[in-house]
């Protein structure tokens, strides 16, 4: 038994090419581009050891800062946002349909899995004025409504809130699904014994559901987190960071400065500073519901 | 006290049937509201792709097609190139499959019922890939690539799926093998079956809804993927779905709304054929990560 489940030349076999493909692509890489953040330029051309000047220059530029804010904005709305509405429907979910629940959860988790490309072309499409009405300014149009009717992704603040909307849109589903498989783990007595003590639905809601519920709340923000931090395509398909740079996130600065620009160096310490706030995030919000555990 | 527990009971189930009472109207009013907002987005695109040019310019867009126009999808198809893109993910995709199944079916049998030293740190190693956003490792990739002669070819990016793909893949297929029960393995070996025959006819058989649910997954990524494609492939013959698609709408722009809209659709096709046919599991799958972890 031993023998053979300790079986040397096996195990080499099972585990050294995965484990070689992942170390070369994922793991050196890691390594190599804070190696690359302490040079400027480009290799082969003019690369140069300037040790943290690059880190100096990312705090005084304010490009970057535009992109960083623009990025924050977006994961402090789209993040409560996908968990709030992911936290309702779970609830619309278990609490308000009896029937066809399964087709209603079939129907609402599509989009999770649509191309975000392929949603975003929609959204553009929805959001168009030029050159006939897309959905939505139609819509208005017939309503009555002319004045609202607006080039929605030629503005800068329209187009921000048209990005939010679309990346809530699709991860709703996502969100729904797994706060409501935590709800239907909720026996039925806990519920029912607060009732009997008199707790109206607010209180049920804030002293019993939320609290049982924290852990995948904590998880859900975890995913959200790491989603939204590093966005890019979303963006990149829907407005190419535009009107002027009022979309572009973080990921998609790096992606300019070293793609467009062909400034290698400072791209990889921007690209280095989103893998430390991805890490710092996950961190964080451990820490956080680690320590709302005593006191609720 | 227990007559006040009694009313109270009366109480609610009085307060219930109220409930009851006004909720099926607002609440189905809100459910197809509900339902309409997710759902009517990808009608609207699919109802819009059979549109005549001269429907976009005359009708408002929310009305019906007067007819189904397929010339639509010929000229995506065809002038679109949208039959090179297709054929460039279907094939990256494919081969992509086929090498994350097989090495993190392997990697996870090894790490989790094999015997050897460091099997926990190699676990680790690997698990670690699921929090590491892909943006760092694009600039080292692309000079490697570009320094091998890679850039522009289906390998750099089947390389990339393949890398990336194995965090989320043998995390997976680790959750699923620890239900395995270790006697199976054990009676198979004392049967005189060696290590792998126990892997290709007894673990591999079990693991089926696993491996299922990590190819439909995987399948989502690698078939949705970006990032890569658009860092290391420019050609246009070797474009992929999703930056065909994207260049595709430049250079259509407005001019033409239903090839675009035709375009989306092909896009979304193999998704929706996916769906609709295993929407339990691939809901399942993908929210596995989340629940499990």
């Amino acid at each position: 038994m031993e023998k053979v489940l300790g079986d040397k030349k096996a195990i080499a076999l099972f585990i050294v090419p995965p484990l070689l493909l992942f170390i070369g692509v994922v793991f050196i890489p890691i390594i190599w581009s804070i190696v690359y953040s302490l040079y400027s330029g480009m290799p082969g051309v003019k690369f140069d050891f300037v040790g943290l000047s690059n880190y100096t220059k990312m705090m005084q530029d304010k490009t970057f800062w535009q992109a960083f804010w623009m990025n924050m904005r977006y994961v402090g709305i789209v993040t409560s946002g996908q968990i709030l509405f992911g936290l309702l429907m779970a609830m619309i979910f278990q609490f308000a349909i009896k029937k066809y629940k399964v087709f209603v959860r079939t129907i609402v988790f599509f989009p999770v899995v649509l191309p975000s490309v392929a949603v975003a072309q929609l959204f553009s499409k929805m959001f168009e004025i030029t050159p006939s009405y897309g959905l939505i300014n139609a819509l208005l149009e017939v309503m009555g409504l002319t004045e609202l009717i607006q080039p929605w992704l030629g503005q800068g603040g329209t187009a921000f809130g048209v990005l939010c909307i679309m990346d809530i849109w699709t991860a709703i589903g996502f969100y729904a699904v797994i706060i409501y498989g935590a709800l239907v783990d909720i026996p039925g007595e806990v519920i029912e014994a607060a009732q009997i003590d008199g707790a109206n639905s607010f209180q049920l809601f804030r002293r019993i559901l939320i609290p049982l519920l924290k852990p995948i709340l904590t998880t859900c923000f975890i995913f959200s987190l790491s989603g939204t931090l590093k966005m890019f395509e979303s963006a990149t398909a829907l407005t190419k960071g535009g009107p002027g740079v009022a979309t572009r996130s973080l990921s998609m600065f790096m992606y300019n400065t070293s793609f467009t620009y062909s400034e290698y160096g400072y791209g990889s310490t921007v690209a280095v500073f989103i893998l430390i706030e991805c890490l710092v995030a996950t961190c964080l919000v451990g820490l956080i519901s680690k320590k709302l555990k005593g006191d609720v | 006290m227990e007559e006040i527990v009694r009313q109270q009971k009366i109480k609610i189930a009085h307060k219930r049937k109220i409930q009851s009472k006004t909720l099926p109207f607002i609440g189905k009013l809100g459910i197809a509201l509900i339902l309409l907002i997710e759902i009517y987005p990808i009608i609207w695109i699919i109802l819009s792709s059979f549109k005549s040019t001269q429907e976009f310019n005359m009708t408002p867009s929310y009305s019906l097609p007067t007819a189904i126009h397929l010339e639509n999808y010929v000229t995506a198809w065809k002038a679109g190139k949208m039959n090179i893109f297709f054929t460039n993910s279907a094939i990256n995709t494919l081969v992509s499959l086929i090498f994350i199944l097989a090495f993190s079916t392997m990697a996870s049998f090894a790490l989790t019922k094999m015997k050897w030293k460091g099997r926990d740190l190699v676990l680790k190693i690997f698990l670690s890939g699921i929090m590491i956003p892909t943006v760092i490792v694009l600039i080292p990739l692309f000079t490697v690539y570009k320094n091998v002669g890679l850039l522009n070819t289906r390998t750099a990016l089947i390389i990339s799926y393949v890398a990336f793909g194995l965090s989320l893949s043998i995390y997976l297929l680790s959750t699923y093998l620890k239900y395995i029960p270790d006697d199976l393995i054990e009676a198979a070996v004392i049967d005189g079956a060696n290590i792998y025959q126990v892997f290709l006819e007894i673990i591999l058989p079990l693991l089926k809804t696993g491996i299922v649910t990590v190819l439909v997954i995987q399948f989502f990524f690698k078939w949705n993927d970006l990032m890569f494609s658009m860092t290391f492939v420019s050609k246009t013959e070797l474009k992929t779905i999703q930056t065909g698609l994207l260049y595709f709408s430049d250079m259509y722009g407005n001019r033409n709304w239903g090839a675009i809209f035709a375009s989306i659709g092909i896009s979304v096709m193999p998704t929706l054929l996916l769906y609709g046919c295993l929407n339990k599991m691939v809901i399942e799958g993908m929210t596995s990560g989340a629940v499990k972890g």
